[in-house]
């Protein structure tokens, strides 16, 4: 069956948001609000060693100190960071043993998002299809992980961070912060403070993961901020392709979710990191959705490493998010392939970092906005080339996509070089979906919505195909429900 | 088949079809010749449901029901095509993959079950076997970077897989060398059969060397101004249009 024609049956059936339920479940909550004590209360509830704690509190007083950012092209009433919840737990669940542990609320509710968390069941599943392992963060806590002992075999570390700083603190205390310090910009700091849980991989030297790892983040609890904290290391000669996943439920008051995710790679070591993110965008009318401001940066450290960044970003109310990569060792590669829908009242800016420290690194940025209704879509991007880096090489392509004629695009590159021997070029397109695609497509009997499906589609091809095979699928099909009601 | 009766319609405010008779019956093929501006272009759109091109008097039957009433995709699944004059590039979507969504966007409006990938490969392969058309050519982009002759075959080719009623060929021989002329030619030809009718619109008669006409309508002015046989398409290549623009006027 087409995707598309899968993508229109979808809509229909589960309407326009299909991830807009909620879960009742018994919760644990911190007092509104935040304060030293709830820090202390987080890093306690945690159990936390003293230096995690110390660290928050540093975070936590750096924070009085900082101003939200303005630069960005977005639009919010202020947040009252004093009127949300930043811990929510589902009860029953501090520390499931095993997958039996798990509430089995919790389990459907996954299971409802398509998500399995059962092995049995994934190896169950069709043939030949492959194993994918499940960190499920509900809320502030990771709930389930899946094949830990397999991986373990393997000598690959997949868990919550939380457990991390239980079983392995010295792996978390030697790069946490490392990349992303805890003063480095105000939400990047909050979460420092306040980060609840993540996800946290560590592959052993020269050891290729034997299955995609997979995060999926779900926010439930109303008035809840979600911070968590992912930490990836991949060591020499290893590698690693990783996905986050999130969903929320609709609801009219928004809600601020605020994480932060690190990379590194040593020598010869890749992560590929890829992100689906279909956070609740709200109504048609901006009312409600997510506030999705995130910080995403790896640091190539050793020679000869390879970040990716692949990001399909089609919910949120607000997106301002730039997976970033410091590329330090050299002949180390960074890139970055984005697809950014914004459609009916959406506000995304996102974009890149791409900073250039050693000789040789290259770096590449496809970016792919699509703005449609009343949406304003800015792509954002910085590419320096260090005095150090020699012969450094840049390639960035940034398209726009208008449906419609009230929507917005905008592309703000910064180029800034510090040495003769670096290469930037810059390559920017802006068009409309073509009345003359649309009436093509129609004439072959295709549908009006179908059709923009699928052009919109073939204008993200060249990222879509960056993505593990089993969720370039999903994003396609996302693509097409993003868009529902952008034309006629 | 289609039946249009006093068919008038604007492009902007501005009359370019000034009431238009034309019958053409089942498994029949009729040219619609005529110089630049007379209106060709505009009836093949009016027929396809275009926006922008307004129909401001008159009706069209096609197959016994209101064409006029249907969007483009519905006159699509009733059994109409249009072979684009300028065909349209997708980028980033494969021949393969648009072809696959019209197939069962248009099984799917007439109540029929969506052909699944096996079967769907096995039906394009075996058109474009038939068609002298290379796999690759299948999994380029829509139109992207293909060359004159390729579009107009690319075309003929969904022509072929789509297998409608009624296909209208608006300015198909249009940048054509001679070569490429004779395999889209023969293409048409191929899909010739009692059950599919097709208006061949074109401004030279070269194309009617290869493709026959039962029937040739001269349109000037946005009517017809005459009808006659093949031979007609010969008179008008030795004669012009001009007498039939002046007869058009008075």
């Amino acid at each position: 069956m087409a995707a598309t024609a899968q993508t229109v049956a979808q809509v229909r059936d589960l309407g326009k948001y299909k991830h807009g339920w909620e879960t009742e479940i018994e919760m644990e909550t911190a007092p509104k609000g935040l304060n030293e004590d709830i820090v202390r209360f987080i890093s306690a509830r945690k159990d936390e060693p003293d230096w995690m704690l110390d660290w928050r509190l540093k975070a936590y007083r750096h924070w009085l100190t900082m101003t939200e950012p303005t630069w960005a092209m977005v639009d919010y009433p202020a947040i009252d960071f004093q009127d949300i919840y930043y811990y929510a737990a589902p009860k029953n669940t501090e520390g499931p043993k095993s997958l039996d542990e798990v509430d089995p609320e919790l389990l459907r509710t996954y299971e409802k998002l398509g998500i399995p968390l059962k092995e049995q069941e994934v190896l169950a599943g069709v043939q030949g299809a492959p194993k994918v392992a499940v960190d499920a963060v509900f809320d502030s806590v990771s709930v389930a992980t899946t094949f830990k002992k397999e991986l373990e075999s393997h000598g690959v570390i997949f868990c919550s961070i939380s457990e991390a700083l239980q079983n392995h603190p010295e792996l978390v205390r030697k790069y946490l912060g490392t990349v992303v310090p805890y003063t480095d910009n105000f939400y990047a700091t909050l979460n420092s403070a306040v980060f609840s849980d993540g996800s946290f991989v560590y592959i052993p030297p020269g050891v290729h993961c034997p299955m995609e790892l997979s995060t999926y983040f779900r926010i439930n609890a109303k008035d809840t901020g979600q911070f968590e904290r992912t930490l990836i290391i991949a060591d020499e000669g290893s590698y690693v392709s990783y996905l986050e996943g999130c969903t929320a439920p609709m609801r009219d008051e928004n809600q601020l979710h605020a994480a932060v995710v690190e990379l590194v790679t040593l020598k010869d070591a890749e992560i590929k990191y890829s992100t689906v993110q279909n956070w609740y965008p709200g109504d048609e009318t901006g009312k409600g959705g997510i506030y999705n401001f995130v910080t995403k940066r790896g640091a190539c450290r050793g020679d000869d490493s390879k970040i990716r960044w692949t990001q399909v970003e089609t919910g949120s109310a607000i997106t301002w998010k730039y997976p970033s990569c410091i590329l330090q060792g050299d002949n180390s590669v960074g890139e970055f392939y984005s697809v950014a829908i914004a459609n009916n009242a959406q506000q995304a800016d996102t974009g890149t970092k791409m900073i250039h420290l050693g000789r040789n690194t290259r770096s590449r940025i496809i970016s792919k906005g699509i703005s449609a209704g009343r949406a304003c879509n800015t792509y954002r991007g910085l590419v320096r080339m260090g005095s150090k880096a020699l012969n450094g090489r840049n390639f960035t392509q940034c398209d726009s996509l208008l449906i419609g004629d009230r929507c917005g695009a905008h592309t703000v590159p910064y180029i800034e070089s510090r040495n003769r021997t670096a290469k930037v070029e810059h390559e920017a397109t802006t068009s409309r979906i073509g009345e003359d695609q649309l009436f093509y497509c129609r004439q072959r009997g295709i549908g009006e919505e179908d059709a923009v499906a699928l052009i919109v589609n073939g204008f993200c091809k060249e990222v879509l195909q960056e993505l593990p095979m089993e969720f370039a699928v999903e994003a396609q099909k996302l693509v097409g429900i993003s868009l529902e009601g952008s034309v006629g | 088949m289609l039946e249009v009766e006093n068919l008038h319609a604007t492009v902007d405010g501005r009359g370019i079809l000034n009431g238009l008779d034309l019958a053409v019956g089942p498994g029949e093929v009729h040219a619609v010749m005529g110089p630049n501006g007379s209106g060709k272009s505009t009836l093949s759109y009016v027929l396809s449901g275009r926006d922008g091109y307004e129909v401001t008097e008159g009706s069209v039957r096609f197959r016994g029901a209101d064409l006029l009433a249907l969007e483009p995709e519905e006159r699509a699944a009733a059994g109409l095509f249009l072979a684009f004059q300028y065909p349209v590039e997708i980028p980033g979507v494969t021949n393969m993959t648009f072809l696959k969504h019209a197939v069962n966007g248009l099984r799917v409006q007439r109540g029929e079950e969506e052909l699944d990938a096996m079967q769907f490969l096995k039906l394009v392969r075996q058109k474009a076997k038939a068609l002298g058309m290379s796999d690759d050519m299948l999994k380029r982009a829509v139109n992207v970077g293909f060359s004159g002759g390729e579009k107009k075959r690319n075309e003929i080719l969904q022509m072929a897989v789509l297998e409608p009623a009624f296909a209208v060929l608006d300015e198909t021989d249009s940048g054509l060398d001679i070569d490429a002329l004779k395999i889209v030619a023969d293409g048409v030809n191929a899909l010739r059969g009692p059950g599919r009718s097709m208006l061949v619109i074109t401004h030279y008669q070269r194309l009617l060397d290869y493709i026959v006409p039962d029937r040739v309508h001269v349109l000037a002015g946005g009517r017809i101004a005459q009808s006659g046989g093949k031979e007609l398409a010969l008179r008008l290549e030795s004669e012009g249009y001009a007498a039939f623009a002046d007869k058009a006027a008075a």
